[in-house]
């Protein structure tokens, strides 16, 4: 600190403030004055309807007091088999998208693979990531027709695009040593792949694909909303037909659901590591 | 190390006999999980239409290619509104989530039993997704932008806290010890020994959570909750693939841009 911001905060009892988190002022107040320009333009367009949402809280208000007491058993059998179809989504998803992936996360590592290939990969990547499960769903559904196999379809391609980067971003970093010494007892590609890349990726990925299950249940959860099969389906109709009480029952069950996962998911995944 | 007899020689071996088989089972048993759930999957399923798909896919493709430009015109309402449902939704899950986070964390928390009602409320917003979330406001409030804004930001509260109040356990408690030495009240305490340390964190997370909320508010629009979703959703309907095939593009162009945005602020502040 020079001598003269030290005299000039002493002259007057000595005082101390943090330090700003943005250094430079002029940035920092840029930053700051037009995010406040920013929000402020935001808030102005939204435009809020007074009426309509009067009108909403008393729909609301059956709304929530329906949840306070969900009808399982009314359509029992409508939530079982919309639970257990996304189930079944889940598993033949998880799997189909896990074996693509392998290939094409190979393919998307920049030193195993020559650079076409590797732009090939990458492209099928960012365009699996970008788009939104929905929107894939949509897709597929105008193509394949309604049902489950749309949802397979959507599910397998949004595990290919976040698995093969994890994979990618993990073959990446492996200890080249060990390749090496696999390509010098005169190894083939594939073998070199197999004993001396894979090894060292095949924890991680146990892991990965246990928690890409998770991510698949939730979105088979969802899909259904478009028409790509699972529960989702079973709850845009109970909300079209006012029909609460089914809707808060499904949506509870689907909470359980993805919590049960979940906590089966981390405790097999702790137990690996 | 597993070696068998071969021929009389020894030979090396990757496994022994019984985990071999132990493999081998686990496989055998994971695959045929997989094989009844494709049967039941596949007898849900219209083949005919599957048979019909390449078609219909080449079709999709020919009709959306050049996208119909002059439809840009349209969209920049519409794309202003997916920022907005974006930047306010995370906003607002900011300000609740930051609270939230103090009183779930371990080191911050005023009283144990706050601390399991603090977990519940991430727990629940983690676990219903924003269309979901989406669907029940559109019901309360109406269609419009103001129902995408409150789910992505209650979708995104849980998610916030969560990783804020994992950050804010695992701070150093040597400043801590160091600022309640001097005397200072707990209030105090928390400015200058506990938030300096979690700023970081916060701001990162929370420019994460913006650029997941920017892909999500794309799709809010499908039940009606604003944003670009509506003119996806409407194009699609209409079978107007040249509109589709731009909407498309401006999201990949919009995602990309905005994950640039936040890997940038995330390498500054971190």
């Amino acid at each position: 600190m020079t001598k003269a911001a030290m005299s000039g905060a002493t002259t007057s009892g000595r005082s101390w403030s943090p330090p700003p988190f943005i250094k430079n002022p002029w940035l920092r107040w840029g930053i700051i004055s037009s995010s406040i320009l920013y929000l402020i333009l935001a808030i102005a367009s939204v435009n809020i309807d007074p009426a309509r949402i009067a009108r909403g809280l008393e729909r609301g208000r059956s709304l929530f007091q329906a949840f306070l007491q969900p009808d399982f058993f009314t359509r029992g059998s409508d939530i079982v088999s919309g639970v257990v179809e996304s189930l079944w989504m889940t598993v033949v998803a998880t799997a189909i998208g896990v074996f693509i992936s392998i290939p094409v996360g190979l393919g998307a590592a920049r030193n195993m693979v020559p650079l076409p290939i590797y732009l090939v990969c990458r492209l099928l990547v960012a365009l699996s990531r970008t788009f939104q499960e929905v929107i894939i769903a949509i897709l597929f559904v105008v193509m394949v027709g309604f049902g489950p196999l749309a949802g397979v379809l959507t599910l397998a391609f949004g595990s290919l695009g976040f698995f093969s980067k994890l994979l990618a971003e993990d073959i990446e970093e492996i200890d080249s040593s060990q390749v090496d010494a696999i390509r010098s007892t005169g190894a083939s590609w594939l073998q070199t792949i197999a004993f001396g890349v894979f090894p060292q990726v095949l924890p991680r990925m146990v892991g990965l694909s246990l928690y890409r299950f998770d991510i698949n249940l939730r979105e088979a959860s969802v899909i259904g909303i478009v028409g790509a099969g699972g529960i989702g389906s079973t709850l845009n109709t109970s909300l079209q037909r006012y029909d609460y009480e089914l809707s808060s029952a499904i949506i509870l069950v689907i909470i359980a659901l993805v919590m049960a996962t979940e906590l089966t998911s981390s405790w097999i995944r702790r137990r690996l590591q | 190390m597993p070696v068998v007899l071969k021929n009389g020689s020894k030979t090396w071996q990757w496994r022994d006999r019984k985990t071999e088989w132990l493999n081998w089972l686990g496989w055998m048993a994971g695959a045929i999980v997989v094989m009844y759930c494709w049967q039941m999957i596949a007898d849900r399923t219209n083949w005919s239409f599957v048979q019909d798909a390449p078609r219909q896919a080449a079709n999709m493709i020919a009709r959306g290619i050049p996208p119909r430009w002059e439809y840009m015109n349209q969209l920049w309402s519409p794309l202003w509104d997916t920022l907005t449902i974006a930047t306010l939704g995370s906003v607002i899950a900011f300000f609740i989530a930051v609270p939230v986070a103090f009183l779930a964390a371990q080191n911050t928390t005023p009283h144990p039993i706050v601390r399991q009602i603090a977990l519940l409320v991430i727990v629940a917003s983690r676990s219903v997704n924003s269309l979901i979330w989406a669907l029940l406001l559109v019901v309360v409030l109406g269609p419009g932008v103001l129902a995408g804004i409150l789910a992505i930001a209650l979708r995104s509260i849980g998610f916030t806290a969560k990783l804020f109040y994992e950050g804010i356990e695992e701070i150093d408690q040597e400043p801590v010890e160091a600022v309640t030495a001097t005397g200072a009240s707990s209030s105090q305490v928390l400015s200058y020994a506990i938030m300096p340390q979690v700023v970081p964190t916060i701001a990162g997370v929370t420019i994460y959570r913006w650029d997941i909320n920017l892909r999500e508010s794309t799709i809010v629009g499908l039940v009606g909750a604003g944003g670009i979703g509506i003119q996806l959703d409407a194009s699609i309907n209409t079978l107007r693939w040249g509109q589709v095939s731009l909407i498309l593009l401006v999201i990949f162009i919009t995602v990309f841009i905005s994950e640039w945005v936040s890997a940038k602020v995330r390498e500054l502040v971190i």
